[in-house]
């Protein structure tokens, strides 16, 4: 970081977006380096076997964080896209396009690890349960956010048009989840859902939360250096731009 | 007929990542006309689009009085009428359902024997009766014509209006247009050819 | 207030008579895709019979999905849709209106159509009933739903495409009901809670999808 950065640094809004996020990066990716580490250690070595299910229960550890990483990051976006729609907020509209593709992997891992944990526990890799089937749903809901982005060529337009649909579907979000749930309920006999242990030891939910924490500072870091790419891009001719690049080349 | 200046603040527009203008201010007071000129390419269309409420510009405003175009009351369609590169009409309609739905759809009593004449006068007798998708490009473009100019709007807003007419055509046109400041009303316009028009006439040169 | 909507109603009706092809494409498809389906699962009529409400919604939602692509796109290539937004009357309003018309046109058809279908794959008269109300409250919601869709990809290319990606997963909680009405009665049980929902639903959809549906219009002329 140049002086020269530090002065435009008080001026200029998207400028103070990208040295902060340059500078809060490093230590989110490094906590989450570390609570993985921890986390997957408590997860597989520490906590104890499940009496019914064995070891395979322990892919929650990364079924659960994934699932709520996952639900939480669309509703994120969604308040993203409103603020960057409603009051013209360039930094909004670039978090909100930067959320979405994170949000989709966590989507997709959960839906994977969600398969991989129906193997051993009901001998086959997809039921339709409420929740694996809301996942489901709620990974089109993604793909589609992301499609519409991409298929605009004008960036603004793009930004408030994928505004629109991200809101959209973040009311739908709950409808959708309990029309499935209802769905499930009534067609009993031909599914199994999926219950957790009743009672949970005390050391398998501080790994769960340690493991959820993990998932957030990933998020949080990706996110950030995604949306720092896309600030450059966008600002391309911006004076900042051009201060910080040669700055960074010297 | 107009009651209130029609004004632009340091308007700005882009495409892409450039810039089309900046700092684009005018006031336009009644029986004025503001003809726009500058190259192809230079943003004659945005700006015309930016100035009947259709697009948001990227900086500045535009004001009917002293409201914001975009929240005057009913709209901006109760202050002006915009005619774009297309014409609007439906293909499948003959000329004068076109102008008799635009009228409805605007809210006015469309008077058919009005429309009958002002397409008589813009020499389209005898095809008032034909599905527009038979016309030529000159003949769909005068029906657009005839459509804003039977709907009573203080500001009259024209994107190449004499593009595909022909001489006798542009003539009326004219007359309509001198008629439309004498009752006071208000014109902005992007043309290539040169037009000589009686009246308060501005330039505004892009690029 | 109401006469330019009644103008605008008429217009679309009047453009869809002398184009009656328009509409009946979409009735034809109807009915090809659940003609399709025994062939691809086995003439069994009790079989069938267990699928019919699936089939019939599912054959239904695809049906007015494709249509949805015409809704805005004729008005936006010749500019009359822009013309629109310089009318002195809410853009919801204008929109709200064009669904309607919408759906009187291909909407309504599938709903007439239905029993046939459904005499088909071997649903009983009372089935059919119900059938037809839960369409009758379900196919609206499609087009309120996808009129969304359809706005967000005026002008895009392969936008029939993207339309399905942006509102199938939308169109969960209809077919979910829907179906579900139909396959209570073949259970012996009351479609009564099903449908219900679906009409709230459709309320629900009827006060709050046109203003989005506006909202991107006006975004994708900006």
């Amino acid at each position: 970081m140049s002086e020269r950065g530090i002065q435009w640094f008080r001026f200029t809004a998207p400028a103070n977006f990208y040295d902060l996020a340059g500078r809060l990066i490093p230590w989110f990716a490094a906590l989450t380096v570390a609570l993985f580490g921890v986390g997957l250690y408590m997860g597989l070595v520490v906590a104890p076997s499940d009496y019914q299910q064995g070891d395979s229960y322990r892919i929650i550890y990364i079924h659960v964080p994934t699932a709520w990483m996952g639900m939480f990051l669309y509703v994120l976006m969604a308040v993203y896209a409103a603020i960057g729609l409603i009051w013209r907020i360039k930094i909004a509209e670039i978090m909100a396009k930067s959320i979405a593709p994170t949000g989709a992997l966590f989507t997709f891992l959960a839906l994977w690890t969600g398969a991989l944990w129906g193997r051993p526990t009901w001998g086959v890799f997809w039921v339709w349960d409420a929740r694996l089937t809301s996942m489901l749903l709620l990974l089109f809901l993604y793909l589609g956010y992301m499609a519409l982005h991409a298929a605009i060529d004008d960036r603004q337009r793009a930004s408030n048009a994928s505004a629109v649909l991200a809101m959209v579907g973040v009311v739908n979000v709950p409808i959708i989840y309990f029309s499935v749930h209802w769905w499930n309920t009534l067609h009993q006999g031909a599914s199994i859902t999926v219950t957790e242990a009743p009672t949970m030891a005390m050391i398998m939910f501080v790994t769960l939360m340690i493991m959820v924490l993990a998932a957030w500072m990933y998020s949080i870091a990706v996110v950030l250096a995604r949306a720092r790419v896309e600030l450059l891009e966008r600002e391309r001719t911006a004076h900042w731009v051009r201060e910080r690049l040669e700055g960074e080349r010297g | 007929m107009a009651d209130r200046e029609f004004r632009a603040v340091a308007l700005a527009a882009e495409r892409g990542d450039r810039r089309l203008f900046d700092d684009i201010d005018f006031t336009l007071s009644p029986g004025q006309l503001l003809q726009v000129s500058g190259r192809n390419g230079c943003g004659k269309t945005s700006l015309l689009r930016i100035l009947s409420g259709l697009s948001r510009p990227v900086a500045g405003q535009v004001y009917w009085g002293d409201e914001p175009i975009q929240s005057v009351d009913g709209g901006t369609g109760s202050c002006l009428g915009y005619l774009g590169h297309q014409n609007a009409l439906k293909e499948d309609l003959t000329a004068e359902e076109n102008i008799l739905i635009a009228g409805g759809l605007g809210g006015g009593r469309p008077d058919r024997e009005a429309v009958l004449a002002m397409l008589a006068s813009l020499g389209l007798a005898g095809y008032e009766d034909l599905p527009v998708r038979y016309l030529s490009q000159g003949q769909k473009r005068r029906v657009a014509l005839a459509r804003l100019l039977l709907q009573p709007r203080a500001l009259l807003i024209l994107d190449e209006p004499y593009a595909a007419l022909d001489v006798q055509v542009i003539d009326v046109l004219r007359s309509a247009i001198e008629a439309h400041l004498e009752r006071k009303g208000m014109i902005v316009i992007t043309t290539h050819q040169a037009v000589d028009i009686d009246g308060d006439c501005h330039k505004l040169q892009l690029g | 207030m109401f006469r330019p909507l009644l103008a605008l109603l008429r217009r679309d009706l009047t453009l869809a008579l002398r184009r009656p092809q328009d509409a009946l494409t979409v009735v034809g498809f109807f009915v090809v895709v659940v003609a399709l389906f025994p062939l691809g699962i086995g003439p069994d009529p009790e079989f069938l019979r267990s699928l019919a409400p699936g089939v019939l919604w599912v054959a239904a939602l695809l049906a007015v999905m494709l249509s949805l692509e015409r809704l805005f796109s004729d008005d936006y290539r010749d500019g009359t849709l822009e013309q629109m937004l310089l009318v002195p009357e809410p853009l919801g309003l204008l929109v709200l209106t064009k669904i309607f018309a919408h759906w009187l046109i291909t909407g309504l058809p599938l709903v007439l159509i239905s029993p046939l279908l459904a005499v088909q794959l071997n649903l009983r008269p009372d089935e059919i009933l119900i059938l037809m109300a839960a369409l009758l409250l379900g196919t609206p919601i499609l087009s309120l739903i996808g009129a969304i869709g359809a706005a967000l990809t005026l002008g895009l290319r392969g936008g029939g495409v993207l339309i399905a990606l942006l509102i199938l997963p939308l169109y969960a909680p209809p077919l979910i009901l829907g179906a579900g009405a139909v396959d209570a009665v073949m259970h012996g049980a009351s479609a009564q809670a099903h449908l219900s929902l679906l009409g709230a639903m459709m309320v629900f959809a009827l006060f709050a999808t046109p203003w989005a549906t506006a909202a991107a219009v006006r975004i994708m002329l900006d």
